[in-house]
């Protein structure tokens, strides 16, 4: 219990650890969204001609599309004209090795408990830092490329292997797909590119560190990850944001392509800023995240830990073409104080015997309202496919909301689909156990609640559910009165 | 809100409600409605998977009211189900015939509602819910109200027996306002009979009021034919105390949409819904639940069951709306499907909406097929294959079936589903 009431007690003093900036010297793009701005930033990263056409063509999809207003939750718009769409740490040249980064730069991930530099060895994970709108570096990349594996930030991948990124880019994310996935296609900035070659297990943790940092800026990444034939990878993500009156947009992409044999996992602790007690700030989190098994027995599983955001608005989703294909989602999201979140997943089965697995847990306090959405389709040619589906939510006081809104759609009739969903409080029982124990009541909320949530946090890699569990006590905090 | 505002079918029927004279202030309202938001397109959440403005489009050539038919005793004897005991009330193509209905005696009253005030209509089913309920209020001719009184046990079923027959597809609009009173219980059973094999578009609003500590008991089945298109709205408030439980089953039709709404105004109250959709051909049945939750202590169960052969299609969409009053609720929800045919499909979409925290709600939703073990356990000890199926679609079918609570009505609806599925029991 000794430890669990350091992680309380380093918590309570502060509200958002990560709400701190920094003032560098930015090279930012002007406010306003237009072609000329697309050519800029396209002209900025010197990107060939193909990709600037790809961005325009995904403006002038843009322009035509609607902002979806079906999701169960509640905001003042965004004026994406008043935002810019390009700030980046000026850096008098391009660093060819971390050695080279600014300092400065690296303290900000020094300070967010990210070290960029080699000790992090010792943990065996290669990170990609993202600042705003441009990757200042990435670990590990030379013994990484031993074993054929690419991992840089995008607009390296765009320069150095532009077979690849034209390949896949928008294969699973089409530009059409979605409001902010177009908007993301026409101004994207920078993002992590991930490459796993036929055969090669990725030896460590791959992981991506997004911050933003400057102010009136949406951040706009792109993340694709290819796994060859009979590989294997496990990535991360992780993202904070300044504490700021003013909402922010954060409308990233994410792709990923299994072929045949292959599997990736894909894990998220998503904490940015979420807004203060009153609801004031708080960054928009609308994600587009897809992967499709497009091989056989290939296999995504997505795990998601979503503890920050004002408004969050994201659903990783599975696209299983390939037979046998299998497809995971492991979430848990919790609300607190204004935060509203709607979130879940889509699985596609496609391929003959293909299988999905959904665990969703969701946690409301305060005033927040909590969704669950999701969509189970079997199409016709999906002989004997299989989906277990479980969303759970957890209330903590009365004037927070939970909701489920499970599609599910069946056009074949060997496969067999189960959902199931419960909604339930605390029960005064399990707290006076608890009590009686000496364990006193807001440490058996936070016992209770990652008891509650352990299935999912037991599928992220082991640093990150340290970090996930301080983070679901951090944010539960003062919930229970 | 998608509009069809300037669809075929809603200035038909806009141009229609001019001529009738009664229900000035309903029919204003109603078509104010309609022409604001028109029928729903498949664009529309509530009606995503039902693309029934099409179906009427392309089915239905004249909006108009449909006129009454003519029928003989002879006929409506014949779909009385064996051992019928109680109270008969026909509907000629939707409205009250009362030369065909007979009474035992009960004491409750029955009132024709042809003509203004009758203030109610429409308190309970609120026609901005559903453009359906609207158009129904723009175009109905007549209803009926039945009231049943302080402390009456109404002890044989009321049986409303539906009569339809449209011969240039027009629209058969019944409307039910019912009200049962503090501490009465009664049973109401419903059948629909379709006279013949053309196409029509039957569209009803159901109202019921179940006062404080009263007990009522609704079965329904339907099992018109081929090719009609059925709307029905059908919207409870439940006070305190008071228990309500609707059965429905349905067989057949082209595409039928049932909308089912119950809110659990007080504490203590109970509403049940129980349904089963047994399918084939190319039918399309839709079912709609809601529950709605405002005070504390109130308990609701859902139990629908699909079975789906040929190319047909079920839709479940129940939703369980919990407000933040509504502490101690208890609320259930299961809906189960069968699949018999590759190109049979289920949409199912089970909803939870919560927004008290001391609440237990839970909905479970399964979609698969018949148990190969069980199967052939049966076949093992002697059943044919078609027998052994027909058994274990039947105990599916059977948890449904069980909660119809009349004796007479039950079986005349087992032996229904039975025939459907073949076997031997």
């Amino acid at each position: 219990m000794s430890k669990d009431n350091q992680i309380l007690e380093e918590f309570t003093s502060k509200e958002y650890e990560h709400g701190w900036s920094v003032n560098y010297e930015a090279d930012e793009a002007p406010a306003g969204l237009n072609e000329d701005i697309i050519r800029w930033i396209s002209s900025k990263k010197e990107e060939p001609e193909w990709l600037l056409e790809w961005r325009l063509k995904a403006f002038r999809t843009w322009l035509d599309m609607k902002e979806p207003e079906w999701a169960n939750v509640k905001y003042p718009k965004v004026d994406l004209q008043a935002l810019k769409y390009y700030s980046a740490p000026k850096q008098k040249n391009k660093p060819k090795s971390l050695d080279e980064v600014d300092p400065e730069l690296l303290q900000i991930y020094e300070r967010l408990g990210i070290s960029l530099n080699e000790q992090k060895k010792l943990q065996g994970i290669a990170v990609d830092a993202v600042l705003d709108s441009v990757s200042v570096g990435t670990t590990f990349k030379e013994s990484l490329s031993k074993l054929g594996i690419i991992f840089c930030s995008f607009s390296e991948a765009v320069q150095e292997h532009p077979e690849l990124v034209q390949k896949y880019l928008g294969s699973v994310v089409p530009i059409s797909d979605n409001y902010y996935a177009a908007l993301n296609s026409a101004v994207f900035s920078d993002g992590s590119f991930c490459y796993i070659p036929k055969g090669v297990r990725c030896p460590m943790e791959l992981s991506t560190y997004f911050r933003i940092n400057a102010a009136n800026t949406g951040q706009f990444e792109r993340t694709l990850i290819v796994a060859e034939e009979g590989s294997y990878v496990s990535y991360l993500e992780g993202c904070t944001a300044p504490q700021r009156d003013e909402n922010q947009l954060h409308a990233a992409v994410v792709e990923i392509y299994a072929e045949k044999n292959s599997e990736v996992k894909y894990s998220t602790v998503q904490n940015w800023f979420p807004g203060d007690k009153d609801g004031k700030g708080g960054i928009y989190n609308f994600v587009t995240k897809r992967g499709i098994c497009a091989g056989d027995y290939s296999k995504i599983s997505w795990t998601q830990v979503e503890t920050g955001s004002a408004v969050t608005w994201k659903y990783p989703s599975c696209i299983l073409k390939g037979d046998y294909s299998v497809g995971e989602f492991y979430s848990v999201a919790v609300t607190n104080n204004y935060q509203q979140a709607d979130t879940g997943t889509k699985m596609i089965h496609i391929g003959k015997n293909t299988k999905s697995r959904i665990v969703s847990k969701g946690i409301s306090a305060g005033y927040s309202q909590n969704s669950y959405r999701g969509q189970v389709q079997v199409m016709k040619r999906a002989v004997n496919s299989r989906n277990f589906s479980q969303c759970d939510s957890l209330l903590m006081g009365d004037k927070c909301g939970a909701h489920t809104f499970p599609y599910i759609d069946i056009q074949n009739s060997s496969a067999k689909v189960e959902h199931e969903a419960t909604t339930s409080k605390i029960g005064e029982d399990q707290i006076f156990y608890c009590n009686q124990r000496g364990i006193d009541t807001e440490d058996a909320v936070a016992l209770i609640v990652n008891g509650y949530a352990k299935e999912v946090l037991n599928q992220l890699p082991m640093e990150f559910a340290v970090e996930a569990q301080k983070l679901l006590a951090l944010t539960l905090e003062g919930s229970v009165g | 809100m998608t509009t069809l505002t300037k669809n075929k079918i809603t200035d038909q029927i806009l141009e229609l409600h001019q001529s009738l004279n009664n229900f000035k202030d309903l029919r204003t309202n109603g078509a104010a409605i309609l022409e604001q938001k028109g029928l729903p397109a498949l664009k529309e959440e509530e009606y995503k998977f039902t693309a029934i403005t099409k179906k009427l489009d392309q089915n239905i050539s004249n909006f108009g009211p449909a006129h009454t038919v003519q029928l003989n005793a002879e006929l409506v004897n014949e779909h009385l189900f064996e051992g019928f005991d109680g109270d008969l009330i026909v509907f000629n193509n939707g409205i009250y015939s009362p030369e065909f209905s007979h009474f035992s005696g009960q004491d409750y009253t029955i009132a024709v509602l042809d003509q203004e005030p009758q203030e109610s209509l429409g308190t309970i089913a609120k026609m901005e819910k559903d453009p359906f309920v609207a158009l129904n209020s723009t175009t109905f001719r007549s209803g009926i109200a039945i009231h049943v009184g302080r402390n009456k046990q109404i002890e044989k079923p009321i049986f409303f027996l539906f009569f339809n027959q449209a011969h240039n597809g027009e629209v058969i609009s019944p409307r039910l306002f019912i009200q049962i009173e503090d501490n009465a219980e009664v049973t109401f059973l419903e059948n629909t009979v379709s006279l013949d094999e053309n196409p029509y578009f039957s569209n009803m609003v159901t109202e019921i009021k179940v006062a404080q500590n009263a007990h009522v008991h609704y079965s329904r089945l339907q099992a018109e034919h081929r090719r009609a298109i059925v709307v029905n709205n059908f919207e409870t408030d439940i006070h305190r105390d008071a228990t309500f439980t609707s059965s429905l089953v349905s067989l057949s039709g082209d595409m039928v949409r049932n909308n089912l709404s119950l809110n659990l105004l007080d504490s203590g109250c109970e509403g049940n819904m129980y349904g089963l959709y047994l399918l084939n051909g190319k039918t399309h049945v839709d079912n709609h639940t809601n529950v709605d939750h405002t005070k504390p202590h109130a308990e609701s169960n859902e139990l629908y069951k699909g079975i789906l052969a040929d190319k047909s299609r079920g839709v479940f969409n129940g939703k369980i709306f919990v407000r933040q009053d509504a502490q101690k609720t208890n609320a259930f929800q299961q809906n189960n499907n069968i699949l018999l045919s590759e190109d049979a499909t289920v949409n199912t979409k089970p909803q939870l909406e919560i927004w008290a925290d001391d609440v237990k709600c839970s909905h479970g939703c399964t979609t698969g097929q018949l148990d190969e073990e069980a199967l052939f356990y049966l076949q093992a000890r002697g059943l044919g294959k078609e027998q052994a199926k027909g058994l274990l679609l039947y105990a599916f079918a059977g948890e449904v079936l069980d909660k119809i609570s009349n004796d007479g009505f039950r079986a005349f609806v087992t032996q229904k589903v039975q025939e459907r599925l073949g076997g031997s029991y």
